[in-house]
C-alpha cells in the first residue's frame, strides 16, 4: 500500500475502497457512486487503473496499490502539477479518481489525440464538467513523459 | 456606491490565479463531509420505502440486531419524537417538513423509514438489509398531466387574448420537461457527534448556517448556538445542499441514541429520493406577433410537479415576462402536488426551464418568418425590463449576440433546414439567448491583519467548485494592499460571520461585497492608528492619501515616506487588528439585475440512428466584471456540460405502479462523459463592471452558464434535421 508494507485482517465483503477509506484512513480515494459506474474510487493495483469499489480487498493479497496519497512524496507528480496549471476540478471530488485514471491512461499510452484521451478518460465523470480542461492536463503531462 | 478617495490598485482581482486550494484538491488532502476523521464513529446506513404512498404496518428489526456489531435499529416505533419547530427563513417550501421516524405515514417512494448503527460499515449495509418492512400501501399519484393542480400563480399586463387573437403570425407550442437529478459527485453525508446538549456537524452543505445550523437547531428544539457545523470541502452539489434533508436529522438522531459519533453516507441510489431535484415541467406557450416578428402576445400556461408535502416553486416565469419586449403577457404557474420527495433549486433554477420555451420559440418564429434569429432577437429587446418598469443595471446582450456571431462564423450559415452533411450525419448550427437573475443578500465577514504582517479573512460560506478560496482572497488582498500569499481565506464553519445560501449566483457578490467592506475598514484602522502615531512616518497624514502596496503603507504621491502593516503593529504591541465587515442589497432595488449571455452550437445527428453529438460549442457572456478569469472559464464550460446533459441525456424515469425511480443509478441516468464533450469556448466581454449591482461589480456567472444551452442545441437540431423536438432530454427516440 503505497509502497508501505501492511498485513491486515478484513471482514470478507470489505471493499478494496472501504479497506482504504475506512481501515486505513487514505481518504483520498472517493466513494461516488459504489458501482463501478463513476471511476471516482480509481487506484492503482499492479500499476492497472481499477474501479476500487469493485475489487473485495480480499483479492489483493500480495497485491501492490497505489492510491492519490501514494502517488508523489514532497513534489507533485506531473499530472497533478497539470490539473492544477490548466484548472482540471471544479468542486475537486473526482479529482483524485481522475489522477489515478490519468496516470493509467498515460502508462498504457492511450494519449495520442484528444479523441482518444476523451475516450480513455470517460470511466471517470466530473459533475463539474471539466473534461476539456482534464484533455489538457492529461496532454501536458504525456508531453513531459 | 460611494467611491473611496484612498480606492486601492488591483492587482489581484481579475488575474487568472490557480486554484488557492488546487495541491490539497490533487493529493486527496482536501476533506469532505465523510473524510472527517471523528473517534469512535458508527456506521448509520438508512432503510428506505419501498412503497410509494401507504402506511408502515410493521418493522422487523430482530434479524439486523443479531448481527454482530450491530448498535441500534431506529424507526417510527422507537425513535424519539421531536419537536420540528418551524425555520422561518429558511429554504424550506411552504409545508410541513418531512419528519423523520415521527409516523407511520409513506410519502413517497424512498422515504426513509429505519436506520441501522454498528460499529463497522459492512456491518451496518448488511444489517440494513436484513430489516423487514411491512406496508399497507396505496397506489401512489405520479403523472404530472393528469394529477390535480393548485391555484396557479399568475402574472399578466396588457390583453394577451385580445393580442394573440388579433396577431398575423402564431405559434401554439408545448413543451415538456423531464426531472433532473444534481447528481453531485459527492453523496451527501454527515457526521453527527453530540457532547452533552451540543451537536457537531461535518455535513456537506451550499448553507453552513441558514441550512444546516438552524435547521437541525429547529428540528430538535435547541439552541442555534448548540449546533455546530463544519463544512470546508463540497463536492459539487448544484442546489442539492441548499437546504438539510432529513438524513441529516437521522444521521443526529443516530448519534443521540447511541451515544456514539454516527457516520451516514447517502448510497448514489438514495441521492434521487433523498435529496431533491429540478421538477418536471409542461409548459405551453402562445407566441404572436406581427409579420416583422415584433412580438405582441404571449400567453404561458406552466405545471410543475412538487411533493404532497411542500410546495417548491422557482423563477421560471421569469423568463416569459422580462425577456424580450412584448406588450400583452399572461402566464400561469401551477404546482402539482404528486407523491415524490420535495424537489429544490437546481442550476440555473428556472431560468434553464423558463429561457428554454421562450429561447426555442423565439428560433420557431425566425423560422416561420423567414428572419435571422439573432435578428429577431434584436428587434425585440426591451429598453427596461417591462415587468417591473425598472431599468436594466446592466444589459449587453446585442454585445453578446455580436461578438458570439462573429467569432462562431454564423454568417456562414445556411438557413435551410437539413442543407448540411458529413456521411451518415446531418450537421446543424443553433444559438440562443441566457439571462438569469442572480441573487444577492445581506452578507458579513471578517478580516484580521496579524502583527506578522499577513492577514486572515473568514466568513461561513462554502466552496462547492466556483473557487470561493481563491476569489475572496483576491477581492481581499488588493483591498488590503497585501499580496494572495499573505491573505488567508477560511470558510464552512458556523462559528464564523453568517453568509446567504452558495447559490443562486449571489457569493460573489454578497459575500465578496463584504469582505471587501471587512478588508477596507481594517485597512484604514490601520491607516488611522499610523497617523496618528507620533512615531509613524505617516504621522498627521491625511488617512486619504494613504495606499497599501505589498504590506507597506505610504503617501500616494511620495512612496518613500511610510511603513509596514508589521512595523506599525510591532511598535505599538498590538497583536492584531480585525473588523466584522458587511454588506447588504438595499431593500428596494432601483435596477432590474440580469447576467446575459449568447450560445452558439454546432451539432450533428445521425439519420438513421437518431444520435445527437454536439461538435462544438461557444457562449458569451455578460457577468458583470469577472474576479478570477482561469476559474470563471472553467464555471462557463461546466454549465456548458451541464446544459450538454440537460438537452441530450439526463432523465429520471418513474414506475407509476409503485413510484419507483428506476434508473437511479449513474449507469442509467445518464449524465456526459469526457467522450460526449467536445472542444468547447467561453468569452466574457471586456469592460464588465456593474456597480449598480455589488460594490464589487460581479453578477454571478454559475446559473446563467447552463441557461439557453438546451435551447441552443434544440435549435441546432432542427437545423440539422428539421424536426422540432419539444421534449428534454432530445433522445434517440423522438428523433426516428
Amino acid at each position: 500500500m503505497n509502497g508501505e508494507r501492511r498485513t491486515v485482517t478484513v471482514d470478507n465483503r470489505t471493499s478494496l475502497l472501504d479497506l482504504v477509506r475506512e481501515h486505513f484512513g487514505l481518504t483520498g480515494t472517493k466513494k461516488g457512486c459504489d458501482a463501478g459506474a463513476c471511476g471516482a474510487c480509481t487506484v492503482l493495483v499492479d500499476g492497472h487503473r481499477v474501479n476500487g469499489c469493485l475489487t473485495l480487498a480480499v483479492r489483493l493479497d500480495g497485491a501492490e496499490v497505489i492510491t492519490i496519497e501514494g502517488l508523489s512524496r514532497d513534489e507533485l507528480h506531473p499530472l497533478q502539477q497539470a490539473f492544477i496549471d490548466q484548472d482540471a476540478f471544479q468542486c475537486g471530488f473526482c479529482t483524485p479518481g481522475q489522477i489515478m485514471s490519468g496516470v493509467g491512461c498515460i502508462r498504457e499510452r492511450h494519449t495520442g489525440s484528444a479523441s482518444e484521451i476523451r475516450e480513455w478518460m470517460s470511466g471517470n465523470i466530473c459533475r463539474c464538467g471539466c473534461y476539456v480542461k482534464i484533455v489538457k492536463a492529461v496532454q501536458q503531462a504525456a508531453k513531459g513523459r | 456606491m460611494t467611491r473611496q478617495p484612498n480606492r486601492q490598485p488591483q492587482k489581484a482581482v481579475g488575474t487568472p490565479q490557480s486554484r488557492v486550494d488546487g495541491r490539497l484538491k490533487v493529493t486527496g488532502q482536501a476533506t469532505y463531509a465523510a473524510d472527517h476523521d471523528v473517534t469512535g464513529v458508527a456506521y448509520g446506513v438508512m432503510v428506505d420505502a419501498t412503497v410509494g404512498r401507504g402506511r408502515i404496518t410493521g418493522v422487523d428489526t430482530r434479524a439486523a440486531l443479531d448481527q454482530p456489531g450491530v448498535r441500534a435499529v431506529l424507526h417510527h416505533g422507537n425513535a424519539p419524537r421531536l419537536p420540528y419547530v418551524d425555520n422561518p427563513g429558511s429554504n424550506n417550501p411552504p409545508g410541513e417538513r418531512l419528519r423523520v421516524f415521527q409516523d407511520d405515514r409513506v410519502r413517497f417512494f424512498g422515504q426513509p423509514v429505519a436506520v441501522v448503527v454498528a460499529d463497522t460499515l459492512e456491518a451496518a449495509q448488511h444489517a440494513a438489509s436484513l430489516v423487514t418492512v411491512t406496508y399497507a400501501a396505496e397506489p401512489p399519484s405520479t403523472d404530472l398531466t393528469t394529477a390535480p393542480a393548485d391555484e396557479p400563480q399568475r402574472y399578466a399586463r396588457g390583453d394577451a387574448e385580445a393580442a394573440w387573437a388579433a396577431a398575423p403570425v402564431k405559434l401554439d407550442l408545448a413543451f415538456r420537461f423531464s426531472r433532473n437529478h444534481h447528481n453531485p459527485m459527492e453523496p451527501h453525508a454527515t457526521i453527527a457527534r453530540w457532547e452533552g446538549d451540543t451537536l457537531t456537524l461535518w455535513d456537506k452543505t451550499q448553507w453552513v448556517v441558514g441550512g444546516t445550523q438552524q435547521e437541525l437547531a429547529s428540528v430538535f428544539g435547541i439552541p442555534q448556538q448548540s449546533v455546530r457545523v463544519i463544512s470546508p470541502f463540497v463536492g459539487g452539489a448544484f442546489g442539492s445542499g441548499l437546504r438539510a434533508w432529513p438524513h441529516v436529522t437521522v444521521a443526529a438522531l443516530a448519534a443521540r441514541v447511541t451515544g456514539r459519533p454516527v457516520k451516514l453516507v447517502l448510497s448514489r441510489r438514495q441521492l434521487y429520493f433523498g435529496t431533491g431535484h429540478r421538477p418536471a415541467y409542461t409548459y405551453a406557450l402562445k407566441l404572436g406577433s406581427d409579420r416583422r416578428g415584433r412580438l405582441a402576445a404571449s400567453i404561458q400556461d406552466i405545471r410543475a410537479e412538487t411533493s404532497s408535502y411542500e410546495t417548491f416553486t422557482e423563477a421560471v416565469m421569469g423568463p416569459g415576462h422580462m425577456m424580450y419586449r412584448t406588450p400583452n403577457v399572461r402566464q400561469a404557474y401551477a404546482t402539482v402536488p404528486l407523491d415524490v420527495n420535495t424537489p429544490i433549486w437546481m442550476r440555473g433554477p428556472g431560468y434553464a426551464t423558463g429561457a428554454h420555451v421562450v429561447e426555442c420559440a423565439m428560433d420557431e418564429l425566425a423560422h416561420e418568418l423567414g428572419v435571422d434569429p439573432i435578428e429577431l432577437r434584436l428587434r425585440n429587446e426591451p429598453e427596461t425590463d417591462e415587468s417591473s418598469g425598472l431599468p436594466f443595471s446592466s444589459r449587453r446582450l446585442r454585445e453578446c449576440l455580436a461578438t458570439g456571431a462573429r467569432e462562431f462564423g454564423w454568417h456562414r450559415r445556411n438557413p435551410a433546414p437539413r442543407s448540411t452533411r458529413d456521411g451518415d450525419w446531418l450537421v446543424g448550427t443553433g444559438m440562443a439567448a441566457a439571462v438569469y437573475d442572480f441573487g444577492r443578500a445581506p452578507a458579513q465577514a471578517h478580516a484580521r491583519i496579524n502583527a506578522d504582517g499577513t492577514a486572515l479573512v473568514q466568513a461561513a460560506t462554502s466552496d462547492m467548485g466556483p473557487g470561493t478560496y481563491t476569489s475572496m482572497p483576491q477581492v481581499a488582498a488588493d483591498a488590503l494592499g497585501l499580496t494572495m500569499t499573505t491573505v488567508e481565506f477560511r470558510l464552512g464553519d458556523s462559528l464564523m460571520p453568517p453568509t446567504p445560501p452558495h447559490g443562486g449566483s449571489m457569493t460573489m457578490a454578497s459575500v465578496g461585497s463584504a469582505v471587501q467592506d471587512a478588508c477596507d475598514k481594517v485597512r484604514r484602522q490601520a491607516i488611522t492608528l499610523a497617523v496618528n502615531d507620533a512615531r509613524s512616518p505617516l504621522h498627521r497624514v491625511n488617512p486619504d492619501d494613504v495606499v497599501v502596496r505589498d504590506g507597506r503603507m505610504h503617501v500616494k504621491n511620495d512612496p518613500t515616506r511610510g511603513e509596514t502593516y508589521r512595523q506599525l503593529l510591532g511598535r505599538n504591541q498590538r497583536d492584531h487588528l480585525e473588523v466584522i465587515g458587511s454588506w447588504g442589497p438595499p431593500e428596494q432595488s432601483r435596477y432590474s439585475m440580469h447576467a446575459f449571455g449568447a450560445v452558439f452550437t454546432e451539432v450533428a445527428v445521425d439519420d438513421r440512428l437518431g444520435l445527437v453529438r454536439v461538435r462544438r460549442m461557444l457562449g458569451v457572456y455578460d457577468a458583470g466584471r469577472i474576479i478570477n478569469p482561469k476559474l470563471a472559464d472553467s464555471q462557463a464550460l461546466g454549465g456548458m456540460v451541464g446544459g450538454i446533459g440537460q438537452a441530450l441525456l439526463e432523465h429520471t424515469v418513474t414506475d407509476a405502479r409503485d413510484g419507483r425511480i428506476v434508473n437511479a443509478n449513474l449507469a442509467d441516468y445518464l449524465v456526459p462523459v469526457n467522450a460526449d464533450i467536445p472542444d468547447l469556448r467561453a468569452i466574457y466581454l471586456d469592460g464588465g463592471n456593474d456597480q449598480n449591482a455589488d460594490p464589487i461589480g460581479v453578477k454571478g456567472l454559475g446559473e446563467v452558464v447552463i441557461v439557453g444551452v438546451a435551447a441552443a442545441i434544440t435549435n441546432a437540431v432542427f437545423h440539422a434535421t428539421g424536426r422540432r423536438i419539444r421534449e428534454l432530454p432530445i433522445t434517440a427516440e423522438a428523433l426516428l
